[in-house]
């Protein structure tokens, strides 16, 4: 297997793009990448995605963000794994890459959630879990989180309010993201006071609908010397599944799918949660957060709230996390939000991000993009190559 | 409405029928083809009592539109007496009543109706079982 990198990113603010469409929003995106990548032709195009034909209607990405790319011909299907969408093109590009099977394989998530209400796009959302057997019981998305959110403060004796630490420290992060949607810090009464959409989860639990592209450029480190794009090498990028429904675990607030796919994230790179210097977690919902902190190995089950307190999750901390605010302060436009966490990693490896969020002499990031409630979940790991020769 | 899958599903949502693994006795709800525990194909359809206790549980305030009649509602992860978990509203308790670990049994209700003159969904919903 060959090395893969990194070696361009693109990304449009994440907001209510109501004057663009699908395939632009794409197409800024992969465009930049490439400008960034410094390379003119792609050997082939993933297009992350959940919700285009639901909500778009319009499927068949892959062709036609290809053609008003300027890529005339070139190989693009589109990937779907609901949430989990951008993070998967990535596994198809990085597979395609080091197999020797592609050279130059792009990557663009997009999606549009606010083409309508957003209730309907909620509903749309919904999607992602059993049509028999959740959803058609009246169970929202928000639903099935709830559901997890309660067992965890009844089993581990957590007060809702306890929560607080994680959007907080999402929120204080996107300040300094100019592409994140919401752009303020939030405190931990504002928390406590929160309008609730499903008990126990209130609306700043939960990551915002909206509108956004990223895209990045993936290549082979043997070719390096052909790109003038500054690269960071992908030392792992790894898929662990699990049941789509939540009744269906044994024990629903273990991440199965969240641990199988970190732990062969952390042994392809051959590194263990110790040596992360930042995660960018999959926090749709403040309780996804904690359970994958959790299944990832960095906190014991039902630590994850103790964890983040006496270690650190802010800039400073121990594990910064969400450095450029995460889903819940970028905002989570579903099949896009994978490939905006691994291009906010790369800027932090290449130093690019805003004084206030870069993590100093950071080595390895790690970004985890969450199917439904984890039912497909990608862990990538990025290393920083400046060091290297 | 999605009449073919009303349909298919009957006997799921009427009978809680899910299946039975003829290989190693493993049961299922909803049904698979495949046994998760030893992977035989050989199962048959098997009934659940509709007994359990309750797992989890959520109140709904903002609900998918074809439920917004019926907001709020609660629904809830019941742990079966046969050891399958499965998702079901509740019924016939208020929300402030709920608790984890409160006995429950199923019965047949209205899931929600498709407009005014369109088909009721009917299927099984968990209530309180009363204290003798
Ligand atoms: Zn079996």
């Amino acid at each position: 297997m060959r090395k893969v990198a990194i070696v361009g990113i693109g990304q449009m603010p994440v907001r209510e793009h109501w004057n663009s469409n699908l395939r632009d929003l794409a197409v800024c995106a992969l465009r930049d990448a490439m400008d960034d990548a410094g390379v003119q032709s792609l050997d082939g195009l993933t297009v992350g995605n959940m919700l285009s034909g639901a909500l778009s209607e319009q499927e068949h990405l892959g062709a036609l963000i290809v053609d008003y790319a300027g890529l005339e011909g070139v190989e693009a299907v589109k990937i779907e794994a609901a949430c989990g969408s951008g993070a998967a093109g990535i596994r198809m590009a990085y597979k395609a890459v080091a197999s020797g099977l592609m050279d130059a394989v792009g990557v663009v998530g997009v999606e549009k959630l606010t083409e309508y209400s957003g209730k309907y796009s909620t509903a749309a959302l919904a999607t992602a879990a059993d049509a028999d057997y959740e959803t058609t019981v009246g169970l929202s998305f928000v639903g099935i989180n709830a559901l997890l959110m309660k067992r965890y403060l009844y089993e581990y004796k957590f007060d809702k309010s306890d929560f607080a630490v994680f959007p907080v420290n999402a929120h204080q992060n996107a300040v300094h993201n100019p592409n994140a949607m919401f752009r303020h810090k939030i405190t931990a009464q504002e928390y406590a006071k929160s309008k609730m959409i499903a008990d126990p989860v209130n609306l700043l639990d939960s990551s915002p609908i909206a509108d956004g592209a990223a895209a990045v450029i993936v290549v082979a480190q043997e070719n390096l010397y052909r790109y003038p794009g500054k690269p960071v090498a992908i030392l792992s990028c790894e898929v662990g599944t699990d049941t789509l429904s939540i009744d269906n675990r044994t024990n629903p607030l273990w991440l199965a799918g969240v641990e199988r796919s970190a732990m062969r994230a952390f042994k392809v790179a051959g590194l263990s949660p110790q040596d992360i210097d930042l995660f960018e977690a999959h926090d749709a919902f403040s309780i996804m957060t904690a359970l994958s902190l959790e299944a990832s190995g960095f906190a014991e089950p039902g630590q994850a709230i103790r964890f983040a307190l006496e270690n650190g999750i802010d800039i400073k901390g121990r594990l910064p996390l969400n450095t450029c605010g995460g889903l819940k302060g970028r905002g989570h436009p579903v099949g896009a939000t994978g490939v905006y966490q691994v291009v906010e990693a790369v800027k932090q490896l290449r130093r690019e991000v805003d004084e206030h969020i870069l993590v100093p002499d950071a080595r390895y990031a790690m970004a985890q993009n969450i199917g439904g409630s984890g039912a497909t979940v990608i862990t990538t790991i990025l290393e920083n190559m400046s060091g290297r020769s | 409405m999605d009449i073919p899958r009303y349909w298919r599903l009957k006997n799921q949502r009427y009978l809680l029928e899910g299946r039975k693994c003829q290989a190693c006795g493993e049961l299922s709800f909803p049904p698979r083809l495949v046994c998760k525990k030893c992977k035989s194909r050989l199962s048959e359809p098997h009934r659940f009592i509709g007994r359990g206790t309750l797992y989890t549980f959520t109140t709904i305030y903002q609900t998918p539109d074809r439920f917004d009649a019926y907001s709020p509602y609660v629904v809830g992860l019941i742990d079966l007496e046969e050891g399958v978990r499965i998702t079901a509203q509740l019924t016939d308790v208020r929300p402030e009543e709920v608790e984890i670990g409160m006995a429950l049994e199923m019965v047949i209700r209205q899931i929600y109706a498709d407009g005014d003159r369109g088909p009721i969904l009917y299927g099984y919903k968990f209530r309180p079982i009363l204290q003798k």
